[in-house]
Protein backbone atom coordinates (compact mmCIF):
# COMPACT_ATOMS: atom_id res chain seq x y z
CA UNK A 1 0.00 0.00 0.00
CA UNK A 2 2.79 2.79 1.30
CA UNK A 3 4.83 1.74 -2.16
CA UNK A 4 1.99 1.79 -4.13
CA UNK A 5 1.31 5.43 -2.30
CA UNK A 6 5.16 6.18 -2.95
CA UNK A 7 5.05 4.95 -6.88
CA UNK A 8 2.43 7.63 -7.43
CA UNK A 9 3.41 10.14 -5.51
CA UNK A 10 5.12 12.83 -8.15
CA UNK A 11 1.80 12.29 -10.02
CA UNK A 12 0.12 14.03 -7.22
CA UNK A 13 2.49 16.37 -6.81
CA UNK A 14 2.32 17.16 -9.96
CA UNK A 15 -1.24 17.35 -10.09
CA UNK A 16 -1.37 19.77 -6.98
CA UNK A 17 1.77 21.71 -8.88
CA UNK A 18 -1.15 22.24 -11.82
CA UNK A 19 -3.79 23.29 -9.41
CA UNK A 20 -1.78 26.04 -8.07
CA UNK A 21 -0.55 26.84 -10.90
CA UNK A 22 -3.52 27.76 -12.66
CA UNK A 23 -5.77 29.14 -9.72
CA UNK A 24 -2.97 31.77 -9.23
CA UNK A 25 -2.95 32.61 -12.61
CA UNK A 26 0.38 32.03 -13.66
CA UNK A 27 -1.26 29.65 -16.32
CA UNK A 28 -3.87 31.33 -18.29
CA UNK A 29 -7.43 29.19 -17.78
CA UNK A 30 -7.79 29.77 -21.35
CA UNK A 31 -4.66 27.70 -21.95
CA UNK A 32 -4.92 24.67 -19.21
CA UNK A 33 -7.88 24.33 -16.35
CA UNK A 34 -7.47 23.56 -13.25
CA UNK A 35 -7.26 19.76 -12.16
CA UNK A 36 -10.54 20.12 -10.42
CA UNK A 37 -11.94 21.60 -12.82
CA UNK A 38 -11.28 18.57 -15.36
CA UNK A 39 -12.32 16.79 -12.34
CA UNK A 40 -15.66 18.39 -12.05
CA UNK A 41 -16.18 17.75 -16.00
CA UNK A 42 -15.26 14.27 -15.75
CA UNK A 43 -17.65 13.16 -13.00
CA UNK A 44 -20.22 15.09 -15.22
CA UNK A 45 -19.38 13.46 -18.54
CA UNK A 46 -19.78 9.88 -16.29
CA UNK A 47 -23.29 10.88 -15.81
CA UNK A 48 -25.04 12.09 -18.53
CA UNK A 49 -23.26 8.56 -19.93
CA UNK A 50 -21.37 10.43 -22.85
CA UNK A 51 -17.97 9.19 -21.98
CA UNK A 52 -19.16 5.72 -21.36
CA UNK A 53 -20.70 5.49 -24.39
CA UNK A 54 -18.50 6.84 -26.91
CA UNK A 55 -15.46 4.73 -24.58
CA UNK A 56 -17.57 1.25 -25.99
CA UNK A 57 -17.44 2.75 -29.28
CA UNK A 58 -14.16 3.24 -29.48
CA UNK A 59 -13.26 -0.06 -27.48
CA UNK A 60 -15.41 -1.85 -29.94
CA UNK A 61 -13.38 -0.56 -32.79
CA UNK A 62 -9.97 -1.20 -30.95
CA UNK A 63 -10.68 -4.77 -29.92
CA UNK A 64 -12.20 -5.64 -33.32
CA UNK A 65 -9.16 -3.81 -35.31
CA UNK A 66 -6.80 -5.71 -32.74
CA UNK A 67 -8.45 -9.24 -32.83
CA UNK A 68 -8.33 -9.56 -36.35
CA UNK A 69 -4.73 -8.76 -36.41
CA UNK A 70 -3.88 -11.39 -33.88
CA UNK A 71 -5.24 -14.01 -35.54
CA UNK A 72 -3.87 -12.99 -38.80
CA UNK A 73 -0.61 -11.78 -37.61
CA UNK A 74 0.03 -14.96 -36.07
CA UNK A 75 -0.78 -17.31 -39.25
CA UNK A 76 1.84 -14.94 -41.35
CA UNK A 77 4.47 -14.97 -38.62
CA UNK A 78 4.33 -18.54 -38.39
CA UNK A 79 4.11 -19.37 -41.84
CA UNK A 80 6.86 -17.28 -42.20
CA UNK A 81 9.06 -19.14 -39.95
CA UNK A 82 7.99 -22.69 -41.07
CA UNK A 83 7.52 -22.55 -44.58
CA UNK A 84 10.87 -20.76 -46.43
CA UNK A 85 8.59 -20.59 -49.90
CA UNK A 86 5.95 -18.61 -47.88
CA UNK A 87 9.08 -16.45 -45.90
CA UNK A 88 10.32 -15.52 -49.77
CA UNK A 89 7.27 -14.06 -50.67
CA UNK A 90 5.94 -12.27 -47.49
CA UNK A 91 8.77 -11.43 -46.00
CA UNK A 92 10.14 -8.57 -48.60
CA UNK A 93 6.18 -7.02 -47.72
CA UNK A 94 6.65 -6.96 -44.26
CA UNK A 95 9.77 -5.50 -44.31
CA UNK A 96 8.68 -2.89 -46.91
CA UNK A 97 5.49 -2.11 -44.98
CA UNK A 98 7.14 -2.34 -41.51
CA UNK A 99 8.91 0.91 -41.56
CA UNK A 100 5.49 3.06 -42.89
CA UNK A 101 3.96 4.93 -40.38
CA UNK A 102 0.39 3.79 -39.85
CA UNK A 103 -1.09 6.78 -39.72
CA UNK A 104 0.09 8.06 -43.20
CA UNK A 105 -2.95 5.66 -44.46
CA UNK A 106 -5.34 7.44 -42.16
CA UNK A 107 -6.63 9.60 -45.48
CA UNK A 108 -5.85 6.14 -47.88
CA UNK A 109 -7.69 3.96 -45.96
CA UNK A 110 -10.50 6.10 -45.52
CA UNK A 111 -11.12 6.29 -49.26
CA UNK A 112 -11.41 2.63 -49.42
CA UNK A 113 -13.29 1.75 -46.55
CA UNK A 114 -15.37 4.43 -46.03
CA UNK A 115 -15.66 6.89 -43.01
CA UNK A 116 -17.99 3.89 -40.97
CA UNK A 117 -16.39 1.51 -38.51
CA UNK A 118 -15.13 -0.69 -41.08
CA UNK A 119 -12.47 2.06 -41.92
CA UNK A 120 -11.26 2.67 -38.25
CA UNK A 121 -10.97 -1.14 -37.81
CA UNK A 122 -9.02 -1.78 -40.94
CA UNK A 123 -6.96 0.89 -39.70
CA UNK A 124 -6.13 -0.35 -36.59
CA UNK A 125 -5.46 -4.06 -38.27
CA UNK A 126 -3.34 -2.74 -40.01
CA UNK A 127 -1.15 -0.69 -37.46
CA UNK A 128 -1.32 -3.88 -35.17
CA UNK A 129 -0.41 -6.74 -37.32
CA UNK A 130 3.34 -6.60 -38.19
CA UNK A 131 4.03 -6.50 -34.40
CA UNK A 132 2.19 -9.91 -34.24
CA UNK A 133 3.59 -10.89 -37.05
CA UNK A 134 7.32 -9.84 -36.28
CA UNK A 135 6.72 -11.48 -32.82
CA UNK A 136 5.32 -14.97 -33.91
CA UNK A 137 8.40 -15.34 -36.72
CA UNK A 138 10.77 -14.61 -34.19
CA UNK A 139 9.68 -16.41 -31.34
CA UNK A 140 8.82 -19.40 -33.42
CA UNK A 141 12.00 -19.58 -35.43
CA UNK A 142 14.18 -18.86 -32.27
CA UNK A 143 12.68 -22.15 -30.63
CA UNK A 144 14.87 -24.85 -29.45
CA UNK A 145 15.36 -27.74 -32.22
CA UNK A 146 15.97 -30.05 -28.93
CA UNK A 147 12.60 -29.14 -27.47
CA UNK A 148 11.25 -30.14 -30.75
CA UNK A 149 13.06 -33.42 -31.37
CA UNK A 150 11.96 -33.85 -27.41
CA UNK A 151 8.12 -34.01 -28.26
CA UNK A 152 8.61 -36.14 -31.92
CA UNK A 153 10.68 -38.64 -30.21
CA UNK A 154 8.23 -38.54 -27.14
CA UNK A 155 5.69 -39.30 -30.02
CA UNK A 156 4.32 -35.94 -31.08
CA UNK A 157 3.27 -35.91 -34.99
CA UNK A 158 5.02 -32.52 -36.47
CA UNK A 159 1.44 -31.25 -36.86
CA UNK A 160 0.94 -31.45 -33.35
CA UNK A 161 4.23 -29.88 -32.59
CA UNK A 162 3.02 -26.59 -34.06
CA UNK A 163 0.76 -26.37 -31.23
CA UNK A 164 2.04 -28.16 -28.41
CA UNK A 165 5.69 -27.01 -28.47
CA UNK A 166 6.13 -24.34 -30.82
CA UNK A 167 3.63 -22.11 -29.75
CA UNK A 168 3.96 -22.18 -26.16
CA UNK A 169 8.23 -21.82 -26.69
CA UNK A 170 7.30 -18.47 -28.85
CA UNK A 171 4.82 -17.76 -26.40
CA UNK A 172 7.23 -14.97 -24.64
CA UNK A 173 8.00 -13.23 -28.29
CA UNK A 174 4.24 -13.35 -29.22
CA UNK A 175 3.33 -11.68 -25.91
CA UNK A 176 5.49 -8.61 -26.58
CA UNK A 177 4.71 -8.41 -30.09
CA UNK A 178 0.75 -8.46 -28.79
CA UNK A 179 2.26 -5.58 -26.06
CA UNK A 180 3.41 -3.55 -29.22
CA UNK A 181 0.43 -3.91 -30.85
CA UNK A 182 -2.06 -2.74 -28.16
CA UNK A 183 -0.51 0.02 -27.66
CA UNK A 184 -0.83 1.04 -31.46
CA UNK A 185 -4.29 0.08 -31.29
CA UNK A 186 -4.75 2.81 -28.41
CA UNK A 187 -3.29 4.98 -31.09
CA UNK A 188 -4.70 4.54 -34.16
CA UNK A 189 -8.34 4.23 -32.77
CA UNK A 190 -7.99 7.80 -31.29
CA UNK A 191 -5.97 9.14 -34.17
CA UNK A 192 -8.55 7.64 -36.78
CA UNK A 193 -11.82 8.77 -34.58
CA UNK A 194 -10.21 12.69 -34.13
CA UNK A 195 -10.11 13.02 -38.49
CA UNK A 196 -13.35 11.91 -38.74
CA UNK A 197 -15.97 10.10 -36.87
CA UNK A 198 -19.32 11.48 -35.00
CA UNK A 199 -18.47 8.91 -31.69
CA UNK A 200 -15.68 7.53 -29.89
CA UNK A 201 -12.94 8.98 -27.38
CA UNK A 202 -10.90 10.76 -30.22
CA UNK A 203 -14.20 12.17 -31.77
CA UNK A 204 -15.24 13.26 -28.03
CA UNK A 205 -11.72 15.20 -27.68
CA UNK A 206 -11.98 16.79 -31.06
CA UNK A 207 -15.64 18.46 -30.24
CA UNK A 208 -14.81 19.21 -27.20
CA UNK A 209 -11.89 20.95 -28.20
CA UNK A 210 -13.55 22.37 -31.14
CA UNK A 211 -16.02 23.61 -28.93
CA UNK A 212 -13.72 25.12 -26.36
CA UNK A 213 -15.36 23.04 -23.67
CA UNK A 214 -11.58 22.46 -22.36
CA UNK A 215 -11.97 21.28 -18.79
CA UNK A 216 -13.83 18.35 -20.63
CA UNK A 217 -11.83 17.88 -23.31
CA UNK A 218 -8.46 17.09 -20.74
CA UNK A 219 -11.31 14.95 -18.92
CA UNK A 220 -11.44 12.45 -22.11
CA UNK A 221 -7.70 12.90 -22.75
CA UNK A 222 -7.53 11.42 -19.72
CA UNK A 223 -9.57 8.67 -19.90
CA UNK A 224 -7.63 7.32 -22.74
CA UNK A 225 -4.50 7.52 -20.71
CA UNK A 226 -6.08 5.74 -18.12
CA UNK A 227 -7.66 3.15 -20.26
CA UNK A 228 -4.09 2.84 -21.76
CA UNK A 229 -2.77 2.27 -18.53
CA UNK A 230 -5.58 0.00 -17.03
CA UNK A 231 -4.59 -1.95 -21.05
CA UNK A 232 -1.31 -2.35 -20.68
CA UNK A 233 -1.48 -3.26 -16.78
CA UNK A 234 -3.68 -5.65 -17.48
CA UNK A 235 -1.85 -7.28 -20.13
CA UNK A 236 1.82 -7.30 -17.86
CA UNK A 237 -0.29 -9.49 -14.73
CA UNK A 238 -1.81 -11.83 -18.07
CA UNK A 239 1.73 -12.29 -19.23
CA UNK A 240 2.94 -12.84 -16.17
CA UNK A 241 0.69 -15.12 -15.23
CA UNK A 242 0.86 -17.17 -18.63
CA UNK A 243 4.92 -16.81 -18.31
CA UNK A 244 4.64 -18.00 -14.85
CA UNK A 245 7.10 -20.75 -15.54
CA UNK A 246 10.12 -18.77 -16.45
CA UNK A 247 12.57 -18.16 -13.93
CA UNK B 1 11.67 -62.00 -36.69
CA UNK B 2 11.47 -63.12 -40.30
CA UNK B 3 11.06 -59.47 -41.68
CA UNK B 4 15.02 -58.60 -42.71
CA UNK B 5 14.44 -55.06 -41.99
CA UNK B 6 14.19 -55.65 -38.68
CA UNK B 7 17.25 -56.27 -36.32
CA UNK B 8 17.35 -56.69 -32.38
CA UNK B 9 18.88 -53.94 -30.88
CA UNK B 10 20.66 -51.38 -33.35
CA UNK B 11 22.30 -51.92 -36.37
CA UNK B 12 24.07 -49.39 -38.37
CA UNK B 13 25.77 -50.36 -41.87
CA UNK B 14 28.16 -47.56 -44.07
CA UNK B 15 26.46 -44.81 -42.57
CA UNK B 16 27.76 -41.30 -44.27
CA UNK B 17 26.28 -38.25 -43.30
CA UNK B 18 26.96 -34.43 -44.73
CA UNK B 19 25.48 -31.56 -45.03
CA UNK B 20 26.15 -27.59 -46.28
CA UNK B 21 27.72 -25.37 -44.05
CA UNK B 22 26.81 -21.36 -44.38
CA UNK B 23 29.39 -20.81 -46.93
CA UNK B 24 27.46 -23.81 -49.04
CA UNK B 25 30.74 -26.32 -48.54
CA UNK B 26 29.88 -29.51 -48.00
CA UNK B 27 31.19 -30.78 -44.80
CA UNK B 28 31.61 -34.91 -44.33
CA UNK B 29 30.42 -35.39 -40.57
CA UNK B 30 30.54 -38.72 -40.32
CA UNK B 31 31.98 -41.39 -42.94
CA UNK B 32 31.59 -44.86 -43.74
CA UNK B 33 30.43 -46.16 -39.98
CA UNK B 34 29.54 -49.21 -39.13
CA UNK B 35 28.18 -50.59 -35.48
CA UNK B 36 25.87 -53.18 -33.61
CA UNK B 37 24.71 -52.59 -30.85
CA UNK B 38 22.90 -56.00 -29.21
CA UNK B 39 19.55 -55.66 -27.72
CA UNK B 40 19.80 -54.71 -23.83
CA UNK B 41 23.69 -53.56 -24.31
CA UNK B 42 24.75 -50.33 -23.14
CA UNK B 43 27.05 -48.99 -25.69
CA UNK B 44 29.26 -45.82 -25.76
CA UNK B 45 30.50 -43.71 -27.96
CA UNK B 46 33.96 -41.36 -27.14
CA UNK B 47 35.78 -39.17 -29.18
CA UNK B 48 37.52 -35.49 -29.34
CA UNK B 49 34.96 -32.36 -29.78
CA UNK B 50 33.42 -31.96 -32.66
CA UNK B 51 34.43 -36.12 -33.76
CA UNK B 52 30.14 -36.16 -34.53
CA UNK B 53 29.45 -38.84 -32.14
CA UNK B 54 26.30 -36.24 -31.06
CA UNK B 55 25.47 -36.26 -35.02
CA UNK B 56 25.85 -39.94 -34.86
CA UNK B 57 23.32 -40.20 -31.79
CA UNK B 58 20.76 -37.63 -33.93
CA UNK B 59 21.05 -40.13 -36.61
CA UNK B 60 20.01 -42.63 -34.57
CA UNK B 61 17.23 -40.49 -32.89
CA UNK B 62 15.76 -39.90 -36.57
CA UNK B 63 16.34 -36.17 -36.34
CA UNK B 64 19.20 -35.79 -39.19
CA UNK B 65 18.59 -37.51 -42.47
CA UNK B 66 21.85 -40.24 -43.23
CA UNK B 67 23.22 -39.68 -46.60
CA UNK B 68 24.29 -42.76 -46.93
CA UNK B 69 24.05 -46.32 -45.50
CA UNK B 70 21.27 -47.20 -42.88
CA UNK B 71 20.33 -47.37 -39.41
CA UNK B 72 17.82 -50.70 -38.57
CA UNK B 73 15.99 -51.14 -35.14
CA UNK B 74 13.47 -53.71 -33.98
CA UNK B 75 10.67 -50.94 -36.05
CA UNK B 76 12.69 -51.60 -39.05
CA UNK B 77 14.97 -48.51 -40.84
CA UNK B 78 15.08 -45.46 -39.08
CA UNK B 79 13.82 -42.77 -41.37
CA UNK B 80 12.12 -40.30 -38.56
CA UNK B 81 11.86 -39.97 -35.07
CA UNK B 82 10.10 -42.71 -32.90
CA UNK B 83 9.25 -43.26 -29.25
CA UNK B 84 10.98 -46.10 -29.51
CA UNK B 85 13.69 -44.32 -29.11
CA UNK B 86 13.86 -42.06 -26.21
CA UNK B 87 16.34 -39.49 -25.79
CA UNK B 88 18.17 -37.45 -23.02
CA UNK B 89 19.82 -34.55 -24.27
CA UNK B 90 22.79 -32.48 -22.91
CA UNK B 91 20.52 -29.48 -21.48
CA UNK B 92 17.91 -31.20 -20.50
CA UNK B 93 15.40 -29.92 -23.18
CA UNK B 94 12.18 -30.88 -20.73
CA UNK B 95 9.33 -28.45 -21.75
CA UNK B 96 10.22 -25.01 -19.49
CA UNK B 97 6.44 -24.03 -19.16
CA UNK B 98 5.48 -27.92 -17.88
CA UNK B 99 6.04 -28.61 -14.36
CA UNK B 100 7.73 -31.96 -14.02
CA UNK B 101 4.35 -34.19 -13.78
CA UNK B 102 3.14 -32.60 -16.92
CA UNK B 103 6.41 -32.98 -18.73
CA UNK B 104 6.73 -36.85 -17.91
CA UNK B 105 2.89 -37.01 -18.89
CA UNK B 106 3.52 -35.70 -22.35
CA UNK B 107 5.48 -38.90 -23.25
CA UNK B 108 2.83 -40.96 -21.81
CA UNK B 109 -0.46 -38.97 -23.41
CA UNK B 110 1.01 -39.76 -26.57
CA UNK B 111 1.30 -43.26 -26.07
CA UNK B 112 -2.02 -43.76 -25.42
CA UNK B 113 -1.98 -43.73 -21.61
CA UNK B 114 -4.51 -40.76 -20.26
CA UNK B 115 -6.28 -40.43 -17.06
CA UNK B 116 -5.25 -41.55 -13.54
CA UNK B 117 -3.63 -44.49 -14.89
CA UNK B 118 -1.02 -42.33 -16.61
CA UNK B 119 -0.73 -39.87 -13.48
CA UNK B 120 -0.08 -43.09 -11.52
CA UNK B 121 2.80 -44.15 -13.84
CA UNK B 122 4.04 -40.97 -14.22
CA UNK B 123 4.45 -40.61 -10.34
CA UNK B 124 5.96 -44.10 -10.11
CA UNK B 125 8.60 -42.84 -12.63
CA UNK B 126 9.43 -39.57 -10.78
CA UNK B 127 9.91 -41.73 -7.65
CA UNK B 128 12.55 -43.71 -9.42
CA UNK B 129 14.69 -40.50 -10.20
CA UNK B 130 14.21 -39.52 -6.55
CA UNK B 131 11.84 -36.20 -7.53
CA UNK B 132 9.19 -37.08 -5.26
CA UNK B 133 7.67 -33.67 -3.97
CA UNK B 134 8.57 -31.65 -6.84
CA UNK B 135 6.01 -33.04 -9.27
CA UNK B 136 4.39 -29.36 -9.70
CA UNK B 137 7.63 -27.59 -9.83
CA UNK B 138 8.65 -25.98 -12.95
CA UNK B 139 12.15 -26.66 -14.71
CA UNK B 140 13.61 -23.04 -14.25
CA UNK B 141 12.77 -23.63 -10.42
CA UNK B 142 15.07 -27.13 -10.43
CA UNK B 143 18.85 -27.50 -9.97
CA UNK B 144 20.69 -29.02 -13.01
CA UNK B 145 20.79 -32.69 -11.42
CA UNK B 146 17.23 -32.48 -10.80
CA UNK B 147 16.19 -31.25 -14.29
CA UNK B 148 18.02 -34.39 -16.15
CA UNK B 149 16.28 -36.22 -13.73
CA UNK B 150 13.01 -35.25 -14.75
CA UNK B 151 14.12 -35.90 -18.44
CA UNK B 152 14.97 -38.80 -17.85
CA UNK B 153 11.90 -39.59 -16.09
CA UNK B 154 9.79 -38.49 -18.70
CA UNK B 155 11.88 -40.27 -21.05
CA UNK B 156 11.65 -43.45 -19.11
CA UNK B 157 7.93 -43.41 -18.77
CA UNK B 158 7.85 -43.74 -22.36
CA UNK B 159 8.96 -46.70 -22.42
CA UNK B 160 11.25 -46.72 -25.29
CA UNK B 161 13.07 -49.89 -26.15
CA UNK B 162 16.23 -47.78 -27.19
CA UNK B 163 17.75 -45.08 -24.86
CA UNK B 164 19.68 -42.24 -26.65
CA UNK B 165 21.89 -40.01 -24.42
CA UNK B 166 23.64 -36.95 -24.88
CA UNK B 167 26.21 -36.03 -22.88
CA UNK B 168 23.51 -36.22 -20.36
CA UNK B 169 25.69 -35.46 -17.20
CA UNK B 170 28.13 -33.16 -18.92
CA UNK B 171 26.49 -30.05 -17.95
CA UNK B 172 26.30 -31.34 -14.11
CA UNK B 173 28.57 -30.87 -11.32
CA UNK B 174 31.20 -33.55 -10.67
CA UNK B 175 29.34 -34.59 -7.59
CA UNK B 176 26.14 -35.07 -8.95
CA UNK B 177 27.40 -36.40 -11.83
CA UNK B 178 28.54 -39.42 -9.98
CA UNK B 179 25.51 -40.16 -8.51
CA UNK B 180 23.59 -39.66 -11.81
CA UNK B 181 26.21 -42.35 -13.17
CA UNK B 182 24.80 -44.60 -10.30
CA UNK B 183 21.63 -44.17 -10.52
CA UNK B 184 22.02 -44.95 -14.15
CA UNK B 185 23.36 -47.83 -13.80
CA UNK B 186 21.23 -48.98 -11.21
CA UNK B 187 18.06 -47.72 -13.98
CA UNK B 188 19.67 -49.73 -16.68
CA UNK B 189 20.33 -52.73 -14.23
CA UNK B 190 16.09 -52.44 -13.75
CA UNK B 191 14.98 -51.58 -17.14
CA UNK B 192 17.39 -53.38 -19.58
CA UNK B 193 16.81 -50.97 -22.06
CA UNK B 194 19.57 -50.71 -25.13
CA UNK B 195 21.29 -47.67 -24.36
CA UNK B 196 23.57 -45.61 -26.93
CA UNK B 197 25.55 -43.18 -24.63
CA UNK B 198 27.73 -40.37 -26.09
CA UNK B 199 30.40 -38.68 -23.84
CA UNK B 200 33.90 -37.37 -23.88
CA UNK B 201 34.76 -38.50 -20.34
CA UNK B 202 36.75 -41.87 -20.62
CA UNK B 203 35.92 -42.76 -17.16
CA UNK B 204 32.58 -42.39 -17.19
CA UNK B 205 31.66 -44.61 -20.35
CA UNK B 206 34.16 -47.14 -19.07
CA UNK B 207 32.12 -47.25 -15.81
CA UNK B 208 28.98 -47.56 -17.36
CA UNK B 209 28.97 -49.19 -20.84
CA UNK B 210 29.37 -52.80 -22.28
CA UNK B 211 31.23 -52.03 -25.36
CA UNK B 212 33.25 -48.53 -26.31
CA UNK B 213 33.28 -47.04 -29.39
CA UNK B 214 36.18 -44.91 -29.70
CA UNK B 215 35.58 -41.76 -32.58
CA UNK B 216 38.45 -40.05 -34.54
CA UNK B 217 38.52 -36.83 -35.41
CA UNK B 218 36.51 -35.35 -38.32
CA UNK B 219 35.17 -36.94 -40.68
CA UNK B 220 33.86 -39.27 -37.48
CA UNK B 221 34.74 -43.05 -37.95
CA UNK B 222 34.90 -45.69 -35.47
CA UNK B 223 38.32 -46.23 -34.53
CA UNK B 224 38.00 -48.94 -33.09
CA UNK B 225 35.45 -50.54 -30.21
CA UNK B 226 36.43 -52.38 -27.17
CA UNK B 227 34.84 -54.41 -24.76
CA UNK B 228 34.24 -52.87 -20.80
CA UNK B 229 32.11 -54.66 -18.84
CA UNK B 230 32.50 -52.82 -15.51
CA UNK B 231 28.99 -52.06 -15.08
CA UNK B 232 27.46 -55.17 -13.17
CA UNK B 233 29.40 -54.38 -10.25
CA UNK B 234 27.23 -52.30 -7.49
CA UNK B 235 29.13 -49.01 -6.94
CA UNK B 236 31.73 -46.81 -7.43
CA UNK B 237 34.43 -48.85 -5.79
CA UNK B 238 35.78 -50.19 -9.50
CA UNK B 239 37.02 -46.47 -10.30
CA UNK B 240 40.04 -47.91 -8.09
CA UNK B 241 40.19 -51.38 -9.37
CA UNK B 242 43.75 -51.78 -11.17
CA UNK B 243 42.10 -53.52 -14.09
CA UNK B 244 39.41 -50.43 -14.11
CA UNK B 245 42.37 -47.87 -14.20
CA UNK B 246 44.14 -49.70 -16.88
CA UNK B 247 41.24 -49.48 -19.53
CA UNK B 248 40.34 -46.01 -18.61
CA UNK B 249 44.10 -45.30 -19.32
CA UNK B 250 44.35 -47.40 -22.55
CA UNK B 251 41.24 -46.10 -24.22
CA UNK B 252 42.48 -42.69 -23.13
CA UNK B 253 45.74 -43.12 -25.11
CA UNK B 254 43.12 -43.74 -28.22
CA UNK B 255 41.22 -40.75 -27.48
CA UNK B 256 44.11 -38.75 -26.98
CA UNK B 257 45.95 -40.08 -30.58
CA UNK B 258 42.56 -38.42 -32.41
CA UNK B 259 42.58 -35.19 -30.59
CA UNK B 260 46.26 -34.85 -31.95
CA UNK B 261 45.84 -35.78 -35.08
CA UNK B 262 42.40 -33.34 -34.93
CA UNK B 263 45.50 -30.33 -34.25
CA UNK B 264 47.59 -31.81 -36.59
CA UNK B 265 50.88 -32.67 -34.14
CA UNK B 266 52.29 -35.93 -33.81
CA UNK B 267 51.45 -37.84 -30.10
CA UNK B 268 54.21 -37.36 -27.96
Amino acid sequence: MTRTMIRYAPLLILAALWEALTRLGIVPRSLLPPVSDVFAAFVGMLRDGSLLSNAAESFGRGAAGLAAAVLIGFLLGAGMALRPRFHAVIGPLVQAFYPLPKTALVPLVMIWFGLGDIGKIVLIFLGCLLPVTLGTYNGVRGVDRVLVWSARSLGARPREVVLEVMLPAALPQILTGLRTATAFAFLLMVASELIIANNGLGYLIGSLGDNGAYPAMYAAIFTVIALGFCADQAFAALSAHLLRWRA
Amino acid sequence: MSNPATVDGIAIEHLSFAYRSRTGAEVRALDDISLSVPNASFHALLGPSGCGKSTLLYCIGGFLPVTSGSIRTAKGVVTEPGPERGVVFQNFALFPWKTVLQNVLYGLGKRGTKGEQARQRARSFIDLVHLTGFEDSFPSQLSGGMQQRAALARTLAADPDILLMDEPFGALDAQTRRIMQEELLAIWRQTRKTVVFVTHDVAEAVYLADTISVMSARPGRIRQTIAAGFNQEADHGVFKRPAFTELVEHIWELVRAEVDQARGVQAV
